[in-house]
C-alpha cells in the first residue's frame, strides 16, 4: 500500500487523515498535491493526522517541510497529529521536531489553531 | 542477538533496474536478511530505510532512472558484519560538501537528508568513486551491536 488520503473538515479546521506510506514517488505527490489543492482553495487551517502512516522517507519528511512552508507562506498554520514512535523518531534526529507543532489529541490539536 | 537467530552467512546480490521499484525491491531483500541474521525489528527498519535511502540515490540521482543503466546491490551477513553494497552507473556527485541538514539554515529544506539518515542508522558508511563511471555505497551493521 502506497498512501491512503482521507479529508473532513471539523470547524474551519481541516483534517487529513494519512494511512500508508509516504516515500518517493506515489506517496510524496498524492500528499503534495493534495496539500496544495487545499492551500489552493484557501484553507489556513490544516491537520495532518499522521496515526497510520507506516513508513515514511527521507522524501516524505521533505513534503511535511514543503508543506509546513507552503501553507505558513500562505499565512495559514499547519499541526501534525499522533506521530508514530518511528515518524517521532525521525523527526527527532533530524531536529524538526521542534519545527512542527505536535500533538497527541486530535482535541487539543483543533484547540490550538488560532 | 534474538535467541532464535540462525547465524548462517548468506549473500544475496542482483542487476537491478533504475526505477522505484527496484528500491522497494532491495529494500525488501535487505530486510529479509537482516531479519534472518537476527537482528531485532528496530534495526531491521533503520537498516531497511538505509537501504532505500542509497537506492533512492543511486536510481535517482545517479542514474537518473535511465533504463540503460544497472544498479548493482549486493547485501551479505557474516559473523561480526552485516554489509550492503550499491553501485550505480552515474556520473557522480561531489559527495565531500554535504551540508548537515540539522543545522539552522539547512532545516527547512525539503531534501538533502538522506545520507544523514543513512549514517545516522548504520555503523559504518563510506562512498567511493568508480572508475570508469559510478560510485559505490558500502553500509555495514555490526552484529554485535544488537
Amino acid at each position: 500500500m502506497s498512501v491512503k488520503l482521507t479529508t473532513r473538515q471539523i470547524g474551519d479546521v481541516s483534517v487529513v487523515d494519512v494511512a500508508g506510506r509516504i516515500t518517493l514517488g506515489e506517496g510524496s505527490s498524492a500528499l503534495r498535491d493534495s496539500l496544495r489543492e487545499m492551500v489552493g482553495k484557501g484553507q489556513k487551517k490544516i491537520l495532518l493526522n499522521l496515526g497510520e502512516v507506516s513508513y515514511i522517507d527521507s522524501s516524505g519528511i521533505g513534503e511535511l517541510v514543503s508543506a509546513f512552508t507552503t501553507v505558513t507562506n500562505g499565512g495559514g498554520q499547519l499541526k501534525l497529529l499522533n506521530l508514530t514512535k518511528r515518524v517521532k523518531d525521525l523527526l527527532q534526529i533530524t531536529k524538526l521536531y521542534t519545527v512542527f507543532d505536535v500533538h497527541d489529541s486530535e482535541v487539543s490539536a483543533i484547540r490550538a489553531f488560532v | 542477538m534474538r535467541e532464535d537467530a540462525r547465524q548462517i552467512p548468506e549473500t544475496v546480490e542482483r542487476f537491478l533496474d533504475s526505477t522505484l521499484e527496484s528500491v522497494d525491491r532491495a529494500e525488501e531483500l535487505a530486510m529479509g536478511v537482516a531479519q534472518r541474521a537476527g537482528f531485532d525489528e528496530d534495526d531491521v527498519m533503520k537498516i531497511g530505510m538505509a537501504v532505500r535511502e542509497s537506492m533512492v540515490n543511486a536510481v535517482a540521482h545517479g542514474n537518473r532512472y535511465n533504463a540503460n543503466k544497472k544498479v548493482r546491490f549486493s547485501v551479505a551477513s557474516g559473523t561480526e558484519r552485516f554489509t550492503v553494497r550499491i553501485a550505480d552507473q552515474g556520473d557522480g556527485f561531489d559527495f565531500s560538501h554535504l551540508p548537515d541538514p540539522r543545522l539552522q539554515e539547512n532545516l527547512m529544506r525539503a531534501s538533502g537528508r538522506g545520507i544523514f539518515l543513512i549514517r545516522s542508522f548504520m555503523d559504518e558508511f563510506q562512498i567511493r568513486r568508480l572508475e570508469p563511471v559510478g560510485t559505490e555505497v558500502t553500509l555495514v551493521k555490526y552484529m554485535a551491536s544488537q
